[in-house]
């Protein structure tokens, strides 16, 4: 419990009738690469917008606890604020800024937790240029880490998607986390792109000493990557363990045949 | 005989013909009891003779016309070659304009290309009292072509930058004209601590007022989105509308405000008066008009209007970033409101009186016209789009050729803007992520994304 990064307690999150996530707990130590998989409609994109204060889950508690001890109560707390925490995070379906480049997409969450500065914008005082400067410096830094420099001034819609992918990801380090969630990071990407993808997610951690909270349906990259897993089926947690307990689990392989054809057995194959 | 009738000459004709008597009938003088056939009778024959032997009734003109434009069209159809000369001759002027365009692109890509621009556009208004030296021309250069660009500018933040659709702008333009009635004590109510200010005075105060109903205003109603927003901010500047008009104690009701004094200025040794003449008042919004260019400009290339341009993009990717939306918006909305706050000023200064009914929806609709025109989000697209329109406005108040009808101008207007939708969609002059995104939209970009967010969460979203 001491150093846990994301404590989630017995969270249960209600649309109406439908109940999304229910009775969950988990959580994620710090440093760790930890994996929540499970069939479409578990519950796992839920799970994710209620981490990152999208959604307000109706009872339960999460808590985040930033590098210094800080604890963060997520649930209640905007959007905003929790990235301010140092909580980023990917979406399933890319969301760049399309029209803008890609040195700009990534400027963006650079700079987004400067204070309001209004004024400084307008009369462009010393501190606003340093601020400046010192945010693109940051974006350089970070587009050579994840493989973009030649591409920084490509209007972002005009990237592949392997490329967006990694765009996306770094313009959610570019917030200065110490955690990343990443939402099913690997799909659409070719096989080649996605390996790319896994030793990127691997250095994020190694050397940018980010967590990564990773949901996704490549059972390859899942099991390469993650050191944890969680599964989840119908919102609820129904194992957890390393790769290789998860891959034996009976429960598990059930709720993947049950699901799908495409079972987590074959997969992992 | 019905054959005749499916014929598709014989129904062009006819179409065309049925689409003339309609307009015959949408542009005649409004029937009444004793001659309801006027919409077709009406006043227009009139004007129209034959070298004087007759005059036709109006709908065998409209008849004639409509006879001769479906001839033109077949005529153009079915003659191959003038058909072909027709399209070769499209598809060179749309070259030319195509390549005048790209050099506007180049000069404007350029910084030096862009500044040189913009001093010769400052040099223009330093010298343009010079060059139109008449007093009805330069009033009115004042208050319809340098106060509304100043407006345009402001809600160029608020719907250019920013994408909130604001179509009750006027509103804090009343605020500002309101306000420099109340510092100076034209109003019924007392004016503020009882003393009556200097106009000069009411600068300030117009601005900062404004802006605080623009947060006022922006707190509660920016979390709407899209069409939503549009109609509050309707609501809005239809409220204070219907206040100016109706609150007698305070505003002095339909009749308007007591007269306002002349701006001046007493601050130690400088001393100035202006007075009736338009050219000091021009002079001030022009040094005004380029203040707020300059301030808005470095304002768009800060992170504010990067965060702006993020939110207009992608509300909740922008969130994740750390960017609060509602701050930036209701940031956008005062920042906008500011410059109406001042316009306020300045025409109720020298206009000396303030009455309601220039305060209607349809003024917010024309700043929003110019915004739209010139291209959303691009300063200089603004205040070019202002120059043409209003200057359009202008030259048909001061100088009308014989053929005009004042009650005509909107429709030219709008005529004007339908063009222009259909050929530059993005404006004049339009900002480049701005184009970018229309040309997206247009190719599929924005449907595709769209197309992907409607995953298994997004249900949920909309019951949220």
């Amino acid at each position: 419990m001491v150093d846990n990064l994301f404590d989630v307690q017995n969270v249960t999150l209600r649309f109406g009738g439908v109940v999304s996530l229910n009775d969950v707990t988990l959580s994620q130590k710090r440093g760790e690469i930890l994996a929540i998989i499970g069939p479409n409609g578990a519950g796992k994109t839920s799970l994710f917008n209620s981490l990152t204060g999208v959604y307000t889950p109706q009872q339960g508690s999460i808590t985040f606890t930033d590098a210094k001890g800080k604890r963060y109560s997520v649930i209640g707390k905007k959007p905003y604020r929790v990235s301010a925490a140092g909580v980023a995070r990917t979406f399933q379906a890319s969301r760049m800024f399309s029209a803008m480049t890609t040195f700009e997409n990534v400027k963006i969450g650079a700079e987004s937790h400067r204070g309001l500065g209004a004024v400084g914008a307008m009369l462009k005082g010393p501190a606003t240029r340093r601020d400046e400067v010192r945010s693109d410096a940051a974006t350089r830094d970070l587009l050579e880490f994840v493989g973009l420099t030649s591409q920084s001034n490509v209007i972002a819609a005009s990237l592949n998607y392997g490329a967006r992918r990694r765009l996306e990801i770094a313009r959610a380090l570019a917030t200065r986390p110490q955690v990343l969630l990443l939402d099913e990071p690997a799909a659409g990407t070719n096989p080649a792109e996605k390996n790319d993808l896994t030793e990127l997610i691997r250095r994020v951690r190694d050397e940018m000493n980010v967590s990564i909270l990773l949901i996704e349906h490549d059972m390859k990259l899942v099991m390469a990557l993650a050191e944890r897993l969680y599964v989840l089926n119908f919102g609820s947690v129904i194992a957890q363990g390393t790769p290789e307990e998860i891959r034996a689990n009976p429960a598990v392989i059930e709720a993947y045949l049950g699901a799908s054809d495409t079972g987590i057995a074959e997969e992992s194959k | 005989m019905l054959r005749v009738f499916q014929h598709h000459m014989v129904k062009r004709v006819a179409g065309a013909i049925l689409i003339g008597l309609l307009v015959l009938v949408m542009t005649g003088p409004q029937g009444n009891g004793s001659e309801p056939t006027s919409g077709f009778t009406g006043s227009f024959s009139e004007h129209m003779s034959f070298f004087g032997f007759f005059t036709p009734p109006r709908w065998i003109t409209f008849a004639l016309l409509a006879l001769v434009l479906s001839l033109l069209v077949m005529f153009a159809k079915y003659s191959h070659r003038a058909w072909r000369r027709a399209q070769e001759s499209g598809a060179a002027a749309a070259r030319a304009v195509a390549s005048a365009a790209a050099r506007v692109k180049y000069v404007r890509s350029r910084r030096s290309g862009r500044y040189s621009g913009y001093a010769l556009l400052v040099l223009l208004g330093i010298f343009l009292p010079r060059i139109i030296t008449s007093q009805s021309w330069q009033t009115n250069i004042v208050q319809l072509v340098a106060v509304y660009i100043l407006l345009a500018i402001g809600l160029n933040v608020v719907t250019g930058f920013a994408g909130l659709l604001d179509l009750g702008f006027v509103a804090f333009y009343a605020i500002g004209a309101y306000t420099t009635a109340w510092v100076t004590g034209a109003l019924p109510t007392s004016p503020p601590f009882g003393i009556h200010f200097n106009t000069f005075f009411a600068i300030p105060f117009a601005i900062i007022l404004a802006m605080a109903f623009g947060v006022v205003l922006g707190i509660p109603t920016l979390r709407l989105r899209g069409d939503y927003l549009a109609i509050v901010t309707l609501g809005f500047g239809e409220i204070i509308f219907i206040f100016a008009n109706n609150l007698y104690g305070i505003t002095g009701g339909s009749t308007g405000t007591n007269q306002i004094p002349y701006l001046s200025v007493h601050l130690g040794p400088l001393k100035y008066l202006w007075g009736l003449t338009p050219q000091p008042y021009y002079y001030l919004t022009l040094a005004f008009i380029v203040l707020f260019l300059m301030i808005f400009s470095s304002l768009e290339h800060s992170r504010v209007g990067r965060a702006w341009v993020a939110i207009r993009e992608d509300e909740v990717a922008a969130e994740s970033l750390g960017i609060y939306p509602l701050k930036y918006k209701v940031m956008a909305f005062a920042i906008g409101a500011a410059s109406a706050g001042f316009a306020g000023v300045i025409t109720a200064s020298q206009t000396l009186f303030v009455t309601p009914p220039t305060f209607s929806l349809s003024f917010s609709i024309n700043i929003l016209v110019l915004v739209i025109f010139g291209g959303m989000g691009s300063i200089a697209g603004v205040v070019v789009g202002g120059l043409v329109i209003q200057g359009f406005v202008v030259y048909m108040i001061q100088s009308p050729p014989a053929w005009y009808n004042p009650a005509d101008l909107y429709m030219y207007l709008g005529a004007l803007l339908i063009v222009m939708m259909i050929f530059r969609p993005a404006g004049l002059l339009p900002s480049r992520r701005r184009l970018r995104e229309v040309t997206q939209v247009e190719s599929g970009v924005a449907r595709d994304q769209m197309l992907t967010h409607i995953g298994p969460h997004n249900r949920v979203e909309e019951e949220l």
